[in-house]
């Protein structure tokens, strides 16, 4: 038998004489830094939920009915009827936020370590590009069950192009070619959902692990691998730091994929809606649009940016401030690698108002996240009583406002004119015997 | 032949004419794509004007009638509902509706042909969620100075009750009034100006 399979082998190679360099390049011969920790779980289970989505997304298209007529039902009948179709869509809609949660970590990953920076602001960029993919992936596929939330979620987010002067009105109507999300939306939307935005996903995945693999990964240290001594015990030419990808980080991941799936099924099987955060309970409703849910939010992801557009009050008769500023909180984190000049790249050897900065960072995206939810329109009455919480809720959202955008200010100044004190970067990457 | 002198002139020339006409090929290419996601013919027909029976609406009332998909607010103002409108100019964003959101028919604070009937389109201009009715004069959670209007519970803006916007909101225009006209005392046409009903 193993002749039979050496020999289908060697029939393959002869004609495709890259397979199996290309294979050695990105698996067995790409070395990676040996002191990776669990922060770098998440791009490889960013990768399985990808392979989830495509795969669960296939399965409830069979039995999916694109039309504003037959969406919902379509939807219920799959839960109901379809065999194990309750499990296929719970495995997508919940991957979808668990899509999120991993790649919010990843690129927090990226944020604390410094992995944006040179040689890897190509890796970045291509990364926050599947970022901005996979949002308008999520919306369009949000909207898709034609639940109440899904019209009037479609309504708002459609409407943002609205309030572009002189074209908003023209730009609306051809989105969603009707004079209101409508059947046509809806078609539109299935078909960029299921067709185009997955193959550009893919397209731009593969480009992102392609550029990762020419520069090499960064790691908890920040230190660049391949300008450290070489000779390792696989290759004498490879960096001394470096492992084989495979099997040594196949086999650390496959430990991540584990631990993943453990707590994805606990939420699949116990908690699908989880609480009305991965699923809103106004979306139990049929899509009516006379009939606006009485808290219009969008899914938990999306509640940082949509808090800062609620935020920003319209000004000069135009409404498109807060819309711009809601891009623009996606656009600086595209030109991060330009804002921060630091040459000192992980947080392990960076100033202490780097530290604090990050830490404010993070605070303030949850905190809007919170804001954007409609958490705090909760809690202030009633943690403090009778006062005027709109008054309250939207001085404490443009204060965090200000302090998501202040990380980009304060970052540029720390850097550009040299007020960080950094501690000096080891030679070779630490934590590791 | 082989050995003929490369023009270099000549063939960045050609290239850059092939590239060109290439391009507006292209661009010609993609017109009928993104031309088909304009409203189509069907959509269009849908969007007829609708004449609504106000007979039976109560004062202080209000009917939504669906225009185009869109909710229109017909409502029937009390005397009183229209002698707090003047007052209330001093919060508003453009209380003279000087911002074009409305025939040019429509004037004044009533913002109506006839004072006593407001119609409006109930989209927040906000990011387009339906408003809700507060019409009652009393201190409401949004607002302790509240003198009836429409509440928006996307992004709390507020209009007052002939649909004009109050300032510190997200919101940055009044509602949009439609063209409309009286076909007689108990029926308007949404959709279609007095001049053109003749």
């Amino acid at each position: 038998m193993a002749n039979v399979f050496t020999r289908m082998g060697d029939w393959v190679n002869e004609r495709a004489p890259n397979m199996m360099p290309a294979y050695r390049k990105h698996m067995t011969e790409y070395y990676a830094p040996k002191n990776f920790n669990l922060w770098y779980y998440f791009g490889s289970l960013a990768l399985l939920v990808l392979v989830n989505q495509i795969v669960t997304g296939i399965f409830l298209t069979m039995n999916y009915n694109p039309s504003a007529a037959g969406a919902f039902a379509s939807v219920e009948y799959i839960m109901r009827d379809v065999e194990w179709g309750w499990l296929i869509r719970y495995m997508h809609s919940t991957g979808a936020s668990l899509f999120f949660v991993v790649v919010f970590l990843h690129m927090f990953r990226g944020l604390m370590y410094g992995s944006y920076k040179k040689p890897r602001e190509l890796v970045w960029l291509l990364g926050m590009l599947i970022f901005l993919v996979l949002m308008a992936e999520a919306f369009m596929g949000y909207v898709l069950p034609w639940g109440n939330m899904s019209f009037w979620g479609a309504k708002v987010i459609i409407s943002l192009f609205g309030t572009i002067p002189v074209i908003g009105g023209t730009l609306v109507e051809w989105i969603m070619g009707d004079y209101l999300p409508a059947d046509a939306t809806l078609n539109r939307f299935f078909a960029l959902h299921v067709i185009a935005l997955p193959l550009v996903l893919l397209l731009l995945v593969v480009l992102h692990i392609a550029a990762l693999h020419e520069v090499g990964s960064n790691n908890p240290d920040g230190v660049e691998i391949k300008k450290g001594p070489k000779g390792n015990r696989w290759d004498a030419l490879k960096p001394a730091d470096g492992i084989p990808f495979h099997p040594y980080y196949t086999v650390k991941d496959l430990v991540g994929v584990g631990f993943f799936l453990m707590i994805a099924a606990f939420i699949i099987f116990f908690a699908p809606t989880f609480g009305g955060w991965f699923l809103e309970h106004d979306n139990f409703i049929p899509a009516n649009n006379l009939a606006t849910p009485a808290h219009i939010k969008p899914v938990w992801y999306f509640t940082p940016f949509y808090a800062i557009l609620r935020m920003i009050p319209s000004f000069l008769g135009q409404a498109f401030w807060g819309v711009l500023a809601m891009f623009g909180a996606i656009a600086l984190l595209f030109a991060l690698p330009w804002i921060d000049v630091g040459k000192v790249k992980s947080i392990r050897y960076r100033g202490t108002g780097y530290k604090v900065a990050l830490g404010l960072f993070v605070l303030s995206f949850i905190m809007l996240g919170a804001v954007g939810a409609g958490v705090t329109a909760e809690v202030i009455p009633e943690w403090f009583g009778d006062v005027d919480v709109t008054f309250w809720e939207n001085l404490f959202g443009r204060l965090m406002t200000l302090v998501y955008f202040g990380y980009f200010v304060f970052l540029w100044l720390y850097t550009r004119f040299g007020w960080e004190t950094t501690k000096p970067v080891p030679e070779r990457v630490t934590t590791h015997d | 032949m082989a050995n003929e002198v490369v023009d270099h002139g000549r063939r960045r020339f050609l290239t850059a004419t092939t590239a060109v006409v290439g391009g507006v090929g292209v661009v010609a290419a993609a017109v009928p794509f993104i031309k088909s996601w304009e409203p189509s013919a069907r959509a269009k027909a849908a969007g007829a004007p609708v004449t609504a029976d106000i007979s039976k609406i109560e004062l202080g009332q209000k009917v939504d009638y669906a225009w185009r998909g869109l909710p229109v607010f017909v409502v029937r103002r009390t005397k009183d509902q229209l002698a707090l409108l003047p007052t209330l100019a001093p919060r508003l964003v453009d209380p003279d509706s000087e911002i074009e959101q409305q025939p040019d028919y429509i004037k004044g604070p009533a913002r109506a042909i006839k004072p006593e009937w407001l119609v409006v389109i109930g989209i927040c201009t906000h990011l387009g969620c339906v408003p809700e009715f507060f019409p009652q004069i009393k201190p409401e959670p949004f607002d302790p100075n509240w003198k009836g209007g429409f509440f928006c519970p996307c992004h709390k803006s507020r209009y007052d009750l002939s649909g004009r916007v109050f300032q510190g909101v997200p919101a940055p225009k009044n509602l949009q009034v439609p063209a409309y006209h009286f076909v007689d005392d108990t029926h308007i046409q949404i959709g279609v100006d007095p001049k053109e009903a003749g």
